[in-house]
């Protein structure tokens, strides 16, 4: 059945996506060990190679932990991040909620607009809201505040669309049975609907921090010395002279990456059993 | 039955929208079509210049008129913000217009259009009268014209900008070459990644997810980071050539601060953009298909141009399509690994807002990036679907 070539195209074939895995996540692991280099290069080193322990050191940890400016980045990133979130997941979930209904009224317009933000370039965002929040009666550049809504605003339709993921599977007729039971409609929603829809809102919550925490362009033309956030602390790292803090950060940021992951696919694994019918 | 009608509740989230997105984005579109500095600056000037229609000079009255507000404006120190807005429009008028009213004020002449021209003989050429009259008309579509490399000649008709001022089509072009070639790399590179997702063991597949995933969540500067410790000079990639024996080590690779960096790493960010919706729609593909089409004589090829890629073919027109939009309105990657050549429109957009300061040109061509967006945006929704985008 299988004739040589075949075998030998598939075995190519194989081997290039193989490749393809490694393309796209063998850069991420160069970073981490590059970041405990004990000198200030970015290669390694033949002492690294042979496992040299001299070769290796925490010294990038080190500066970064006894660094101000640092300290204030993660500051700012955690706290513009967490408000940001709060108000993304809360007008998100309502709103995925909404569209849930059978009779909405327009809801691909809808859906369109409150996902848009995601897909319009981000310079333009950073562009918009900067002349838009420069404006002398509204005054939010280079404000917490300015970042938070931006922030926000970036956030929402990723809770939406995982919020809205979680609904397609929601039994609407629950909420009927919880309502003939003489539940109004904020009971029925705390009750009955948040619990069961709560890790695609958790997961929806998630993607807006993540986005906030790692958005850099709206920072960097609307904010001030003041809401430096951690990826804007990289940028000027990148730019001005790159050293090895960057990659100890970098290396903390993956991390966290990680992290998020596993409790995303928790969460998911989760959701796919509650909403199992039997 | 009870009525259960929540729609109300998405018109918070309606209005944070509209409000912190749409109207900053519509009153951007504004400022690429109106700017007001001049005529606000000089009200009079700007009232004398419009019955002015030329080919000869104004009258004596408008250049007294131009004068006595150029002072005024010299006073409130206002004058180098007008000077720059009208040098945009007719350059070396900086110079002309900040030199005007001291030497003006201590000028004898009687008349204030040969004392003018006395001060510098631009304000004797018509040419430049019509550029002057252009500032002062806070509508106008030269921001736009610009963005197209055309602009409007002294007499009022449009042609096109000079050579040498000739930059934005061919970095639109250049744009729209670059997401073509990114979303084609990973098209080729993921659809294979994503097949074998769709097609091995249940363990195998959530662990080669996790590969997918993990830089999926992983910050954007980091990636871009780890490329330019990877590309640079220096960097390992040429570290291993060398060792290898590949490349001498003086003649090492320019790999990053140039194009090939700006695709190198904006195909590896976005790759599982597309990845993700191939996969989506490959693991609903039932895997008896291919059988069925090889018991029937297909030989491996035939039976996958015939029976497999047609039935994935919505993922590659989905993860084909995000990506393309994603990679339209790329900056952070070009203008960290990009160099001076691997720019994209907005990299210039953010030029313009920071370092030139020409907001309404900055404004222009974000209008034109938003329209070109928006249209892949609508052919998205019509043919996949914005309420089927899935996430990780």
């Amino acid at each position: 059945m299988n004739p040589r070539p075949w075998r030998a195209l598939q075995g190519a074939i194989g081997i290039f996506t193989a490749c393809g895995f490694l393309f796209l996540i063998g850069p991420l692991f160069v970073i981490v060990p590059l970041s405990f280099n004990a000198e200030p290069y970015f290669t390694f080193r033949m002492e690294m190679l042979v496992l040299e322990p001299d070769a290796f050191s925490m010294r990038w940890y080190q500066t970064l932990l006894e660094d101000e400016e640092w300290h204030r980045a993660l500051f700012n990133s955690f706290f513009i991040g967490i408000c940001a979130t709060i108000i993304a997941t809360t007008l998100g979930t309502l709103a995925a909620v909404a569209l849930n209904q059978p009779r909405f009224p327009g809801r691909r317009t809808v859906m369109a607009l409150l996902i848009s933000p995601m897909v319009t370039p981000i310079v333009i965002v950073g562009v918009s809201v900067f002349f838009f929040y420069s404006t002398p009666w509204i005054g939010l550049s280079q404000t917490y505040l300015g970042l938070i809504l931006s922030h926000a605003m970036l956030g929402a339709p990723f809770v939406v669309i995982t919020v809205t993921a979680t609904l397609a599977g929601f039994n609407q007729t629950l909420m009927h049975a919880a309502a003939s039971l003489g539940a109004n409609a904020w009971t029925r929603f705390r009750r009955i609907q948040l619990p069961l829809i709560s890790p695609g809102v958790i997961t929806g919550a998630l993607f807006a921090f993540a986005t906030s925490f790692d958005e850099v362009v709206v920072v960097l033309f609307m904010g001030g010395l003041e809401q430096r956030t951690l990826p804007r602390q990289m940028w000027s790292g990148i730019r001005e002279e790159i050293n090895p803090t960057i990659l100890a950060v970098a290396t903390l940021l993956i991390i966290f990456a990680v992290l998020v992951l596993f409790t995303v696919e928790w969460l998911r694994s989760r959701t796919a059993r509650q909403l199992q019918p039997n | 039955m009870v009525r259960l009608n929540a729609s109300w509740l998405a018109l918070p989230l309606i209005g944070f929208v509209v409000v912190t997105l749409v109207v900053p984005i519509f009153s951007l579109a504004k400022l690429s079509v109106y700017d007001a500095t001049v005529a606000d600056a000089l009200p009079k000037t700007t009232a004398a210049l419009r019955s002015w229609t030329g080919p000869e000079l104004p009258d004596a009255n408008t250049y007294a008129v131009v004068a006595a507000e150029l002072i005024e404006l010299q006073e409130n120190r206002e004058l180098g913000r007008v000077a720059s807005r009208v040098n945009r429009i007719a350059s070396g008028m900086r110079s002309t217009i900040s030199k005007t009213p001291r030497r003006f004020r201590r000028s004898e002449e009687e008349r204030a259009d040969l004392a003018l021209i006395a001060i510098d003989e631009k304000w004797g050429k018509p040419q430049i009268w019509y550029a002057f009259k252009q500032a002062t008309q806070a509508f106008s579509s030269r921001n736009f014209l610009q963005a197209i490399d055309m602009r409007i000649a002294p007499d009022g008709s449009i042609e096109r900008a000079p050579e040498y001022q000739r930059v934005y089509v061919s970095l639109f072009l250049r744009t729209l070459l670059v997401a073509v070639a990114v979303t084609l790399l990973c098209l080729i590179i993921g659809y294979p990644m994503a097949y074998a997702m769709a097609n091995s063991s249940p363990l195998w597949t959530r662990f080669l997810l996790v590969l997918v995933l993990i830089p999926f969540w992983t910050s954007l500067l980091v990636r871009t980071t780890s490329w330019i410790v990877l590309l640079q000079q220096q960097g390992v990639i040429n570290d291993i050539l060398v060792f290898v024996g590949l490349i001498p080590d003086d003649e090492r690779l320019t790999l990053v601060h140039n194009m090939t960096g700006t695709l190198i790493a904006m195909t590896q960010v976005l790759l599982p953009f597309m990845i993700l919706p191939l996969y989506s729609v490959m693991a609903t593909i039932p895997r008896n298909l291919s059988l069925a089409a090889s018991s029937l004589g297909a030989n491996p090829f035939q039976s996958f141009i015939r029976v497999y890629l047609p039935n994935s073919l919505p993922g590659v027109a989905a993860g084909g399509l995000l990506v393309f939009i994603l990679s339209i309105g790329y900056y952070i990657t070009p203008a960290l690994v990009g160099g001076s050549q691997g720019q994209l429109i907005s990299n210039l957009i953010a030029y313009h807002l920071q370092s030139s300061l020409n907001w309404g040109l900055a404004a222009a061509l974000s209008v034109l990036l938003l329209l070109g967006v928006f249209v892949l945006y609508v052919i998205y929704d019509r043919l996949i679907g914005i309420d089927r985008m899935k996430l990780g």
